[in-house]
């Protein structure tokens, strides 16, 4: 009480109400008689009692002690105060709210990744102004929600560190300013030549807007060179396009629609943005369920094993330059009239006849296809099969090329006659967009010695790279997620690129760089992206745009189909080509080098291979034998007078006297993560031999060199056998499972004591009543064998949004690889070409941990719905869990892995999930915080939580849907019927851990008439 | 006092019963065993022999190295290590159950064989205790240095905090903190009472009075009194009777740090029972190693006589064998189970990339032992030294087979995977082992080494000084009153 009178006094005080003494007095009087008030016995009281206990010693007579208490008190405190001096800092609360931000609360924002081959369609994850996940935008026509690992690291390379900050000529920091200053003077000089001297080396145009630009740029520099280079090319594809229809035109192939898909050399499921959308068409086909079993078929004819033949059917292991002679010898049995090569092969022979045969029966519902690094002559054959089985108009349409502004010539001789002309010195001013040819030209065109020849080079990028930093000037480049733009997908589909945060290094994007050399240095991308579509589609412009930017999509910008006039072939096979071919291929995951920076894709395991941070000399077991190699002997390829050194990796599958080299790695200056990564094998490659070269030697060295897979090379034939024995990847051919759907059910659990089915019974007994009559969830994913490719885009996807991290290669060596989810390869046959087998394997969750009962500290425990989860910071990494988890998928923090310290990478982490610090286990949550959000928004809106309203993010990535996610619980949700299929199983499950996460057993639809000629 | 024995006579007059076979050797008397025993300890650090000084030097070497791992090791993190995904454990609980093992034999000697009235531990009880001291001490550093966050480590002890939070007591883990420390503590109090009434006699005989002063204290006011031999006896018995569970109940715990998981290779019911005897095997073959070259550099040949090495030789042939059938067992088991994952486990351990520690193992552990059942090779320094670093190496080796090559190749070949150490593994084991020595070391220089006032009661025993020491009792539960005499007197 007595407290609390002095405040309720004073409060009264200025009232004025309280104190008689003040009533009727007001105005400056009132604050001046205070003092007089002070007189009074009540206000005595009053300042007595403000500080009842203090005051009143205050005014007393001090004692001796109380004196030298309180010097000693003064003086500790003044010690304590001089330590925390605070910094004067500012804090600005969200005075003004931005429009429909709530702190925590992530917004989505369609926007697309342009590509050379075509932009994948993305939702972008945004949390506070920070672009921290990219998923697939489902609305997109042309990937349907899917996404690939590129689409998935581009956030990361946002936030490159090595990204270049500042604009510089010859490494001196300048401004913007005088960048255009001396742009523009060189183009006055240009513009009197009518723009003879003026070069333009950029990508692929897949932007609206920038082809627009160009063509302005164009008509006011009529003779100024515009070149599309892009190191994975489609020369040969247009070269074919033009021989056999006299027009560039590219086939648009409906899987979706296919019985029978014979994929001559081509990766159509594995590289770029287009293997997305098929990844996501040729799923459903092959999706086994009981009662469905009419799977579509497979055929691959490859060189090296990849993602698509890990899918095949039947594959055939073949040179690339042999695959020709085998299109003529099924051009030729499907009566078309063809002239095909004289050497012969008896198992090629019998393979093409079944494949004719079957071929033919689905005719019209059939693919035949090649790959862009096949030669023209192929593909001109392969549309002449098309067209002979009538599958034109039906499963195959032609359409534009995706390119905005179409090429006259094929890349190669563009660059090749830039390259002659700059040595001739007729370029006197070279502006580089977003290319590096001085790294990826071909090796021939000695593309560096050409640049040194340009008085004026200009560059953008976003690193200052190898062509970045022999150029005079470099700019830094807006990423995609910084800017405005547009892109085409690849089925023409136009999307808005909006940027979902400002420049982090003040970069320039293409569009804002091409407006300025148009001198319209004022209009912003914005701008000049809005002037496109206004004059594109102005009916309702502003309305439109809105909903463009909303869906991601702007409706009716799909290519048409083309009427195409088939010309017949009349080329002539080449002559067999002897020794050892050398191929050149992009890198399954750091492509032709543009992400060699980006550590998710460096660590990003290959899909046949497991390898990562290098590429290697891949070639086939029999070659390796008779050359006396293994793996991690380091060799130099030699072949037209060029050669390279590079470490040898063995790859079962891979055909005889056929060495595949991807391209990409080498990068001199690619930045920290990057640069030392692999060898060069650009080095080898030159204009007139861009995928394939036929007559090279490799030389041992005797160097070795340790390469990092994932997977250990153990003895072949031990894994196959073990693998079968464990059940670990269960196979059937859809004919058994058609006609007794449990035969694996019942043959595969036999072999384990027979007790199986007594834990399987249990297992199913309990899921049907767990946690339904409190109207819990249980969660469950299903993950179908059948489906998956193998591509990566899971593995991404989730390092992305679980915060994990990078280890580095020395660390991979080490067998600390970080991640979640890793996808298994096995093999299974023999040594030249077995089948590849792929198996996604994140946290199993199983209903009977083991690695929860030996945790000392109890640092992982069950979920009441059945997740098993990690504490991260009650663990003190004793490392029992992980060895007593028989799928070894947790991970553990050997040393500090996550980087605290780079500003930029900060800004990508998911803000809820913990970033793991050193000494603490982690692994797979079934993506909690996603259950968690959801859990929240139903519960705010007094509801359930539906059906297939949380998606994973490796579930989200995936193009081929193979991972379900749901609630086991719920007898209806799409997960538990899974778990019903007949073909359902869990691993390792005799030892009764009762995985949450099973799978759906591969389930093949070999040719009977093939039976027996693989393993021959 | 007259019946003390004139310490000046030689006792050459008496008669010898079988000179190998005696527990002491001939000419002792009670003062000279005291003399002899209390020199080692209380001569100038000019007399340390050679050997001594050049021993400590390595010791120390391996000290700095330990430091120096453990340094690393903390500020950088278990990464240092070859330690990996899917070998989580290596050198860390290799080295961990190794000198726990070690320890065992100490244990066993010290309170099994005195409960069996086995007097022939008496000469080597006090060492085998410092040893199992020194060796608890360095495997006790592994469990807490190898986790992820060591500064955490304490979590593992159950005791009351603000996050209510207690250990898992379902991990095995958290039962060899129970283990262990139990074990450290009994074995580190049954060895100091054991020490009081030497150390009392240390106070006597010191000269120097900064000893007198150190002895004194650590002798807690001993003076020999019979009350104090009552309470002493009763002690020693009591605390002799809290060991005797140890030695069984320790390695069977660490065993279940295997047994209970689900590694193929780790969950094997045999366990328990052989990983006491593989500790046993272990201890004394440790014991073998440090008492043989101590017993010559010290000339203590008399005190440890070739019937101590010849009982050694036989416990170590006697483990060994349970050892083999133990190795034998698991093998059976793999094939009998009809496991794929055992019968994998077994070819991996034949043929696999680690074969060669497999079959170094049964060399070492199961074949080069049984030389022992040839009875002069039982009492050949040389051979026996040899043997015992043969087992030391062998039950390393067993770890090492049991713990890594279970793990690195599993239940999924997708994530098998190999194991090799880094040179902080080896820093941090060689370290321990320089730790060891340097405890060791310091323990033969500042302590007695060899129980004086239980070899005192041998001398009458050995038939040497029977009819000098009349008094004397049969067994060392009740000591003579001459004992207490010449022990108490100051």
């Amino acid at each position: 009480m007595i407290e609390e009178q002095p405040t309720s006094t004073l409060s009264a005080a200025r009232d004025g109400g309280a104190l008689p003494e003040l009533a009727g007095k007001s105005g400056p009087e009132f604050w001046r008689s205070l003092e007089e008030l002070s007189g009074t016995e009540r206000f005595q009281d009053f300042l007595r009692r403000e500080y009842p206990d203090q005051a009143e010693k205050l005014l007393s007579e001090p004692e001796r002690r109380t004196v030298l208490k309180l010097m000693g008190a003064s003086l500790g405190l003044a010690g304590l105060a001089a330590c925390t001096k605070q910094p004067e800092e500012r804090i600005l609360p969200y005075a003004k709210n931005p429009e429909s931000t709530t702190p925590g609360v992530p917004l989505y924002f369609a926007t697309a990744m342009p590509w050379a081959r075509g932009s994948i369609g993305l939702l972008v994850e945004n949390h506070q102004g920070r672009p921290t996940k990219i998923e697939g935008n489902p609305d997109h026509p042309a990937s349907k929600g899917a996404t690939d690992a590129f689409a998935q690291a581009a956030v990361l390379e946002l936030y490159d560190p090595d990204r270049s900050t500042a604009i510089t000529k010859r490494g001196r920091t300048q401004t913007y300013d005088e960048f255009l200053t001396e742009l523009r003077a060189e183009l006055n000089v240009q513009g009197a030549r009518q723009g003879a001297g003026l070069a333009i080396v950029l990508p692929t145009i897949v932007s609206p807007t920038l082809a627009r630009q160009i063509r302005e740029l164009r008509a006011a520099y009529p003779q100024a060179r515009i070149v599309q280079w892009d190191a994975i090319h489609r020369d040969e594809a247009r070269a074919g396009a033009l021989a056999a229809f006299g027009k560039d035109v590219v086939p648009a192939r409906a899987y979706d629609k296919a019985r029978v898909v014979l994929a001559l050399d081509d990766d159509f499921l594995g590289g770029g943005p287009e293997a997305v959308r098929a990844a996501r068409d040729f799923a459903p086909t092959r999706r086994a369920r009981k009662g469905r079993t009419d799977l579509s078929r497979l055929y691959v004819v490859e060189s090296a094993p990849s993602v698509t033949g890990t899918m095949a059917d039947h594959r055939l292991p073949l040179r690339a330059a042999d695959v020709e002679d085998c299109a003529r010898r099924l051009a030729q049995r499907l009566g078309l009239d063809v002239k095909t090569g004289e050497a012969t092969s008896a198992k090629v022979d019998r393979w093409v006849d079944a494949v004719a045969k079957d071929l033919q029966a689905n005719a019209g519902a059939s693919i035949v296809t090649t790959g862009d690094w096949q030669p023209a002559a192929v593909h001109h054959l392969v549309a002449a099969i098309n067209d002979k089985l009538g599958n034109v108009g039906k499963t195959v349409r032609y359409m534009p090329p995706v390119d905005c502004l179409p090429q006259e010539r094929g890349q190669i001789e563009a660059l090749r006659e830039l390259a002659a002309d700059m040595q001739a010195g007729k370029v006197e001013a070279l502006v580089l967009l977003g290319v590096n040819p001085a790294y990826d030209a071909p090796a021939d065109l000695d593309f560096a010695a050409a640049l040194s020849k340009v008085p004026f080079k200009a560059h953008s990028g976003l690193h200052l790279d190898e062509t970045g930093i022999v150029c005079e000037w470099h700019v830094p480049a807006a990423h995609f997620l910084e800017s405005w733009g547009d892109a085409r997908a690849a089925d023409g589909t136009v999307t808005i690129v909006q940027p979902l945060i400002l420049p982090l290094r003040g970069g320039k994007s293409a569009i804002e760089l091409v407006n300025a050399m148009l001198g319209k240095g004022g209009e912003s991308a914005y701008e000049a992206v809005r002037a496109t579509w206004q004059a594109e589609k102005p009916e309702a412009f502003e309305a439109n745009w809105r909903r463009w930017l909303h869906d991601g999509v702007v409706p009716g910008t799909a290519a048409a189909t083309v009427a195409t006039t088939l010309k017949a072939v009349r080329s002539e096979p080449r002559p067999a080509a002897a020794g050892i071919e050398v191929l050149f291929r992009p890198d399954p995951t750091i492509w032709d080098g543009r992400f060699a920076n980006n550590g998710w894709l460096q660590e990003l395991p290959k899909p046949a291979t497991k390898i990562t941070w290098d590429n290697t000399v891949q070639l086939a077991p029999a070659l390796a034998a008779r050359l006396g190699l293994a793996t991690g002997d380091v060799v130099e390829v030699a072949v037209g007078g060029r050669s390279v050194r590079g470490p040898v990796w063995v790859s079962p599958g891979q055909a005889d006297s056929s060495v595949t080299l991807h391209v990409g790695y080498g990068r001199k200056r690619a930045g920290h993560v990057g640069s030392a990564a692999g060898f060069d094998a650009f080095a080898l490659r030159t204009s007139g031999a861009a995928w394939m070269v036929a007559g090279a030697s490799i030389h041992k060295t005797g160097e070795t060199f340790a390469i990092a897979s994932t997977q250990e090379h153990v003895d072949y034939d031990i894994v196959q056998t073990e693998v079968k024995k464990r059940q670990i990847l269960r196979v059937r051919t859809v004919d058994r499972f058609a006609a007794d759907p449990h035969s694996l059910d019942v043959e595969d659990r036999h072999h384990h004591l027979g007790e199986t089915d007594f834990y399987k019974k249990a297992v199913q007994r309990e899921i049907a009543t767990m946690g339904r009559p409190v109207g819990e969830h249980q969660w469950g994913m299903v993950i179908d064998l059948n489906a998956c490719t193998a591509c990566g885009a899971c593995v991404t996807a989730c390092q992305a949004e679980n915060n994990i991290a990078v280890v580095g290669k020395d660390q991979v060596l080490r067998g600390r690889e970080m991640h979640w989810i890793r996808i298994d390869r096995y093999f299974d046959g023999p040594v030249d070409n077995p089948r590849l087998l792929n198996q996604p394997v994140p946290c199993m969750h199983c209903e009977n941990a083991p690695c929860e009962v030996v945790c000392p500290v109890g640092a992982t425990q069950h979920s009441p719905e059945g997740l098993n989860e990690m504490a991260y910071n009650r663990c003190v990494g004793t490392r029992y869990c992980s060895n007593n988890c028989p799928y070894k998928v947790r991970r553990f923090n050997f040393m500090l892995y996550s980087d605290y310290v780079t500003e930029t990478l900060k800004l990508q982490r998911n803000p809820d999930v913990t970033v793991r610090s050193r000494g603490v286990m982690e692994k797979c949550t079934y993506c909690v915080q996603r259950i968690n959000h959801t859990r929240i928004t139903a519960k705010r809106e007094g509801r359930k939580i539906r059906e297939g309203e949380i998606v994973t993010a490796c579930q989200q990535a995936c193009p081929t849907e193979a991972i379900v996610f749901g609630d086991v619980a719920d007898q209806k949700s799409a997960v538990s019927r899974l778990r019903e299929e007949p073909h359902e199983y869990g691993l390792i499950e005799e030892y009764n851990t009762k995985p949450r996460t099973t799978y759906l057993a591969k389930i093949r639809n070999p040719n009977p008439d093939l039976a027996g000629l693989e393993s021959a | 006092m007259e019946s003390l024995p004139d310490p000046t006579r030689p006792m050459k007059d008496h008669p010898q019963p079988d000179a190998r076979d005696a527990l002491v050797g001939p000419g002792h008397t009670i003062a000279s065993i005291t003399d002899k025993i209390s020199e080692i300890v209380l001569s100038p650090l000019a007399k340390t022999p050679l050997g001594w000084h050049a021993m400590m030097g390595i010791a120390s070497v391996g000290v700095i190295m330990l430091v120096a791992s453990i340094t690393n090791l903390v500020i950088t993190g278990v990464g240092v290590w070859g330690n990996n995904v899917p070998v989580g454990w290596a050198f860390d609980i290799i080295n961990f159950v190794w000198w726990i093992g070690i320890g065992h034999a100490g244990t066993l000697i010290s309170a099994v064989l005195l409960l069996l009235r086995q007097e022939w531990r008496t000469s080597i009880n006090r060492f085998a205790e410092a040893m199992t001291i020194f060796a608890v001490a360095c495997a006790g550093m592994y469990p807490l240095l190898h986790t992820g966050r060591p500064w955490l480590a304490y979590w593992l002890l159950p005791y009351p905090n603000t996050m209510g939070m207690w250990p898992q007591f379902r991990s095995p883990l958290v039962w060899d903190v129970f283990a262990v420390s139990t074990y450290a503590t009994v074995s580190l109090l049954f060895w100091y009472t054991g020490m009081i009434p030497d150390l009392a006699t240390l106070r006597d005989q010191a000269k120097n009075k900064i000893a007198k002063l150190a002895y004194g204290m650590l002798s807690m006011g001993w003076r020999g009194a019979a009350s104090h031999w009552n309470r002493f006896e009763t002690a020693s018995v009591l605390l002799a009777g809290l060991s005797t569970p140890l030695v069984l109940s320790v390695h069977s715990v660490v065993s279940f740090d295997f047994a209970t998981g689900i590694v193929p290779g780790w969950h094997t019911t045999v366990f328990p029972p052989y990983f006491v005897a593989g500790a046993i095997f272990a201890g004394f073959a440790m014991v073998l190693t440090l008492a043989l070259p101590i017993r010559s550099f010290y000339g203590l040949k008399d005190f440890i006589t070739e019937k101590h090495l010849d009982n050694m030789a036989k416990v170590l042939l006697a483990t060994g064998l349970i050892v083999t059938y133990g190795y034998a067992m698991e093998a059976f088991a793999a094939w009998y189970s009809g496991s794929v994952y055992e019968a994998y486990l077994l070819q991996n351990r034949l043929s696999g990339p680690y074969w060669m520690f497999y079959w170094a193992l049964i060399l070492t552990n199961c074949l080069v032992p049984q030389i022992f059942w040839y009875a002069p090779a039982r009492r050949n320094v040389w051979i026996l030294f040899g043997v015992s670093m043969s087992v030391n190496i062998g039950m390393w080796l067993e770890r090492f087979v049991i713990i890594v090559q279970s793990l690195h190749r599993d239940f999924l070949p997708s994530s098998w995977g190999m194991y090799s150490p880094t040179i902080w593994d080896w820093g941090m084991y060689l370290g321990t082992i320089g730790f060891f020595l340097f405890n060791f070391f310091l323990f033969v220089r500042f302590l007695p080494m060899i129980a004086i006032f239980e070899m005192r009661l041998l001398v009458p025993k050995s038939g040497v000084t029977g009819k000098d020491a009349p008094h004397h009792g049969t067994a060392h539960g009740a000591p003579a009153p001459a004992l207490h005499d010449h022990v108490g007197r100051s």
